[in-house]
């Protein structure tokens, strides 16, 4: 059975219909790469994923159970909205890591890491428990977990920086760590490459891939053309609110059936060989 | 009269300087932060009326202000409740200050809050945090940084400003140099009152200087 599900993802603003009736689902272990030009609607279709937007329409299903249902709560959309406590267990099932990282700055990279589970374990308790709780288990297992998550992405010895004494790319390798301490059931990467000088982007993807071979079901919008071609299991190439065309990476760079795709593939191909020219 | 009298007698007025000071900041600070809510509510009607009233604080002197508080009641109602009790008058002056300062510290506060990016809010959303999480855990801490450097130059106004309490005579160190002055025919003792101002602004200084570095471990 599929772990993720979307059917019929509308969405607008206003009298923009930037998502159009978006399908595709994904396996456990899968990582699918949403390809495409800027204004298609790839950030919005994470969003609603993530329900940071709310679909007018369609549906969104984990392991078999519909977490949102566009139609029945249009009657009442509101309510996912209002209903804090079933938006946020329901985000659970997603990770969302930013194009421009969202760290928080006040917090040490393990601050960073452990905020949200902490807060989490915490709501659970009494007041007198909570006051307690950094001396029992239960703190020291989030504990043990971030740290065991940084040293995935390569962080430990930056365990107590600051997220302004890191780089780019160990900035963005953070905001990875934190989110798969939630352990999301999919983790989703809106251009986790963009905000960062070329020389960085190396360390990122490596964390990505890294990622995939321990069987994270992840969902990566991306620019990095060679990247999706080698890391996805499937790719779905998005224009103007539409999925235009999806397949494997083979399909979809070796023979891709429709005109857009090949126009959009030749021009990154042009925008790369630019890049590779240019001289430093 | 000797330098002994005269700095006892304004040492009391001091007293007065420093109390209603203190008062101030522990009354307008949370009022500040209420107003500030008021002004960024999504319930309209609310947020303007909020708005508006920042407006009128701000944008008249807080000496007219002194006055209406004083007096106003007495003119509407036939009730002057500030000359009806001993400490009416610094009560009074007290009103005029707490709700002029936090209307200025609602706009910090405004402009601080307003400086966090909505990206700090979607990241606590998707790592299932609550809305009371996010402002305490995320927003707030920032805040507190960002708005330092505004707090500190309001409250060192206010230091000074208290001297405006004495148009209703409540007796501050100002007002008892000036009794000096028409009393004794003696100047100096004003200059000193001064000096008291100075040393009060100095330590403040060196206070919000400490906490500034104090929260200088990261940057945004
Ligand atoms: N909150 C919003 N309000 C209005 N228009 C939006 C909003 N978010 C996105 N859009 C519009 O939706 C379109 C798709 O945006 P986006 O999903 O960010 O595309 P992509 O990530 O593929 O570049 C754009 O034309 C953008 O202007
Ligand atoms: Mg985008």
């Amino acid at each position: 059975m599929a772990i993720l599900e979307v059917k019929g993802i509308k969405k607008s603003f206003g009298s923009t219909n930037v998502l159009k009736g978006i399908d595709f689902s994904l396996e456990k272990g899968e990582v699918i790469a949403i390809i495409g030009s800027s204004g298609s609607g790839k950030t919005t279709l994470l969003r609603c994923l993530n329900f940071l937007e709310f679909a007018d329409e369609g549906t969104i299903s984990v392991n078999g159970e519909v977490l949102y249902d566009g139609v029945a709560e249009s009657s009442a959309k509101k309510k996912l909205k209002n209903d804090d406590k079933r938006l946020r267990k329901q985000r659970l099932h997603f990770g969302l890591v930013f194009q421009n990282f969202n760290l928080f700055p006040h917090k040490s990279v393990m601050g960073n890491l452990m905020l949200a589970p902490v807060l989490q374990a915490k709501s659970e308790l009494s007041f007198m428990e909570r006051w307690r709780f950094e001396k029992s288990d239960a703190y020291a297992a989030i504990r043990e977990k971030a740290l065991a998550t940084l040293k995935r992405v390569g962080l430990i010895e930056k365990k107590d920086s600051y997220p302004c004494e890191l780089s780019g790319g160990q900035q963005q390798r953070v905001a990875i760590a934190r989110a798969l301490v939630m352990n999301p059931d999919i983790l989703c990467f809106d251009e986790p490459t963009s905000a960062l000088d070329p020389e960085l982007t190396g360390e990122v993807l490596k964390v990505i891939r890294e990622l995939k071979d321990s069987s994270t079901t992840m969902i990566v919008v991306t620019h990095e053309m060679e990247f999706a071609r080698d890391v996805a299991d499937k790719v779905i190439y998005m224009a103007d609110g539409v999925i235009e065309e999806a397949g494997t990476p083979e399909e979809v760079f070796g023979s891709p059936k429709s005109e857009r795709t090949k126009a959009f593939l030749a021009s990154r191909k042009n925008a790369a060989a630019i890049q590779e020219d240019k001289p430093e | 009269m000797k330098f002994i009298d005269v700095t006892l007698q304004l040492l009391d007025g001091f007293g007065t300087t420093c109390l209603l000071f203190a008062l101030t900041l522990v009354f307008a600070l949370p009022l500040g932060l209420l107003i500030c809510f008021g002004s960024m509510t999504k319930f309209k009607p609310l947020r303007y009326l909020t708005r508006a009233f920042v407006w009128i604080i701000r944008g008249t002197p807080l000496m007219l202000q002194l006055f209406v508080v004083f007096y106003v009641p007495g003119m509407l109602f036939d009730n002057p409740i500030f000359s009806q009790f001993a400490n009416g008058r610094f009560v009074a002056a007290l009103v005029a200050f707490v709700i002029n300062y936090a209307c200025y510290f609602s706009e910090i506060y405004r402009g601080g809050i307003e400086s966090i990016s909505k990206g700090q809010y979607e990241a606590c959303a998707v790592l299932g945090m609550t809305k009371g999480q996010t402002f305490f855990h995320v927003v707030l801490p920032q805040v507190v940084k960002r708005i330092v450097p505004p707090m500190s130059n309001e409250i060192i106004t206010l230091v000074k400003d208290t001297s405006l309490a004495r148009v209703i005579a409540v007796i501050d160190i100002v007002f008892a140099a000036e009794t000096i002055l028409s009393l004794k025919a003696l100047i100096w003792p004003l200059f000193y009152a001064g000096a008291f101002y100075l040393i009060f602004n100095g330590l403040l200084t060196l206070l919000f200087g400490f906490i500034e570095k104090k929260l200088s471990y990261y940057k945004v």
